[in-house]
C-alpha cells in the first residue's frame, strides 16, 4: 500500500510533472523565476494551496458533483447530475481557499504572510492548481490518493521553479543574441529542462 | 492613453503586442495541445470565443462592478462561457473534447482572458473590448497554429490528419519520423524560435536584460 503511494508521489513529482510535462502554470511559471529567493517563496505557498484544494474539490466532486452523488442527502436525488457545474465551483473553492490562507496567515503567523502575501493572489489564477483538480477527477483517485497527488504536484512544481530559477540567475552572466534575450532564452532552457525531465519516464516503483 | 481605434484594436496583438510572445500570457494551456493541428484550431477558436465574449459582457457591466469583487464577478463571467464552450465540444465534437481532456477547462485560468478583461474591458466600450478579446484571441491562435503545424507536419509527417510526407517502412515512403516534435520539449523549443523570428523582425521588442 505505501509502494503505491509512494510510486504515485514520485510519478506526480518526477515522470507527470505539471510543469514541464503539462505546461500549467507557465505565466507564474516563467514570470517569478528570475530569482531564487522568490521562486522559492511561491514554490512553498503553491505547495500549501495544492495539498489543501486537490482533496477539497475530491470531497466536493464525490459528495456533490459526480452523477448520484448525493444519495446521502435523500435516496430521491440518485440521478441528479452535477458534474457540469464542476468547473464554477473548483474555480470557487481554490479562490476561497487562497483567501482563507491569505488571511490565516496574516493573522496567525505575521512574518510567513510577509513572504508568502504577495504570492497568494496569483496563485488563484495558476493553471497548475486547477489543472490539478481536474487531473485529480479525470483520473478517479480515491480521497488518500487525492491528497499524496496534491502534494506531489504542488512538490513537483515548486521543484521546477527552482531549478529554472538557478539556471536564470546563472544565465544573466552569459552572451545571448539580442533577439533570444529574455523570454526567448527561457523558453529554450526550460524545453531543455523538460527534456531533462522526460528521461525519469517509465520510471515504477 | 487614448482609446485605440478598432481596427488596430482587432490587429495589433497579432504581432505587434502578441499576448504569447510579448506578454507573456496565456502559455499554460497553449502547448499541450499541439501535437495535432486539429486539436489546436478548436483550442484556439474556443479562446477566440471566450475572450471576445467575456471582454464584451465585461465591459458591458463595468460600470456596475463593484471594485473589491471585480475579480470573481469577471471569474464568473469566464467560468460560465468555457462551460458552455465544453458542453458544446462534449455534445459535438467528443473525439476532439476528449483529446483536449483538461484543457479546455484550463481556459478559465488562461491570463489572457483574466488580463484582456481587467487590463482592457474595464476601462472600454463594449465593441472595442469585443474587438480587442478577438484580437488577443487571433494573436494566440497565431502561435498556437504555426507551432501545430510544424509538430504534427514533423511529428507525423500529416496536416489535419492527412498524410502529406510517405512515412518510411513497409510502404515504401521515405520520410523518418522526427520523435522530439512529438514530445512536450519540441513546443518550447518552437515557441523560443518563434519568439527569436518575431524579434529580428520586430527588433523595438527586444528585452533589455
Amino acid at each position: 500500500m505505501l509502494e503505491h503511494y509512494l510510486s504515485l508521489f514520485l510519478t506526480a513529482v518526477f515522470v507527470e510533472n505539471l510543469a514541464l510535462a503539462f505546461f500549467l502554470g507557465m505565466c507564474t511559471f516563467l514570470a517569478v523565476s528570475k530569482t531564487v529567493k522568490t521562486a522559492l517563496g511561491l514554490g512553498l505557498a503553491v505547495i500549501v494551496i495544492q495539498t489543501i484544494t486537490i482533496p477539497a474539490n475530491h470531497l466536493l466532486y464525490t459528495y456533490f458533483l459526480q452523477p448520484g452523488a448525493m444519495v446521502w442527502i435523500d435516496p430521491s436525488y440518485a440521478d441528479v447530475d452535477l458534474s457540469f457545474l464542476g468547473l464554477i465551483s473548483y474555480i470557487g473553492v481554490i479562490a476561497a481557499m487562497v483567501q482563507i490562507l491569505e488571511m490565516t496567515l496574516d493573522r496567525y503567523f505575521p512574518p510567513l504572510y510577509a513572504t508568502l502575501g504577495i504570492f497568494l493572489p496569483l496563485i488563484t489564477v495558476n493553471c497548475a492548481i486547477l489543472g490539478g483538480s481536474l487531473f485529480m477527477v479525470e483520473r478517479g483517485y480515491s480521497h488518500s490518493e487525492s491528497i499524496v497527488f496534491g502534494f506531489g504536484t504542488g512538490f513537483g512544481w515548486a521543484l521546477a521553479l527552482v531549478g529554472l530559477a538557478g539556471i536564470r540567475e546563472k544565465l544573466k552572466y552569459s552572451d545571448v543574441p539580442p533577439g533570444l534575450r529574455g523570454l526567448g532564452i527561457t523558453f529554450i532552457t526550460v524545453g531543455l529542462m523538460s527534456l531533462a525531465f522526460m528521461s525519469f519516464a517509465g520510471i515504477q516503483l | 492613453m487614448p482609446p485605440p481605434k478598432p481596427r488596430q484594436a482587432l490587429l495589433d496583438p497579432i504581432f505587434n503586442n502578441n499576448p504569447i510572445a510579448l506578454q507573456v500570457l496565456g502559455i499554460c494551456s497553449a502547448l499541450a495541445v499541439t501535437v495535432q493541428f486539429e486539436t489546436a484550431l478548436v483550442m484556439s477558436i474556443a479562446v477566440i470565443l471566450v475572450t471576445a465574449f467575456s471582454s464584451a459582457s465585461v465591459s458591458l457591466i463595468r460600470t456596475r462592478i463593484p471594485t473589491n469583487i471585480r475579480i470573481i464577478v469577471q471569474m464568473t463571467i469566464i467560468a460560465s462561457l468555457v462551460i458552455l464552450v465544453d458542453q458544446f465540444l462534449r455534445a459535438y465534437l467528443f473525439e476532439v473534447s476528449r483529446q483536449l481532456s483538461v484543457f479546455v477547462g484550463l481556459i478559465i485560468t488562461n491570463c489572457i482572458v483574466m488580463g484582456r478583461a481587467e487590463g482592457f474591458a474595464m476601462k472600454n466600450n463594449v465593441l472595442l473590448s469585443f474587438l480587442d478579446g478577438a484580437g488577443n484571441g487571433l494573436g494566440y491562435a497565431a502561435i498556437l497554429l504555426v507551432v501545430a503545424f510544424f509538430r504534427e507536419l514533423l511529428g507525423s509527417g500529416s496536416l489535419y490528419g492527412y498524410q502529406l510526407l510517405a512515412l518510411a517502412g513497409n510502404e515504401g515512403g521515405w520520410y523518418v519520423r522526427n520523435g522530439l516534435m512529438l514530445l512536450p520539449p519540441s513546443a518550447f523549443f518552437l515557441i523560443g524560435l518563434i519568439i527569436w523570428a518575431l524579434r529580428t523582425w520586430k527588433p523595438e521588442q527586444v528585452e533589455e536584460s
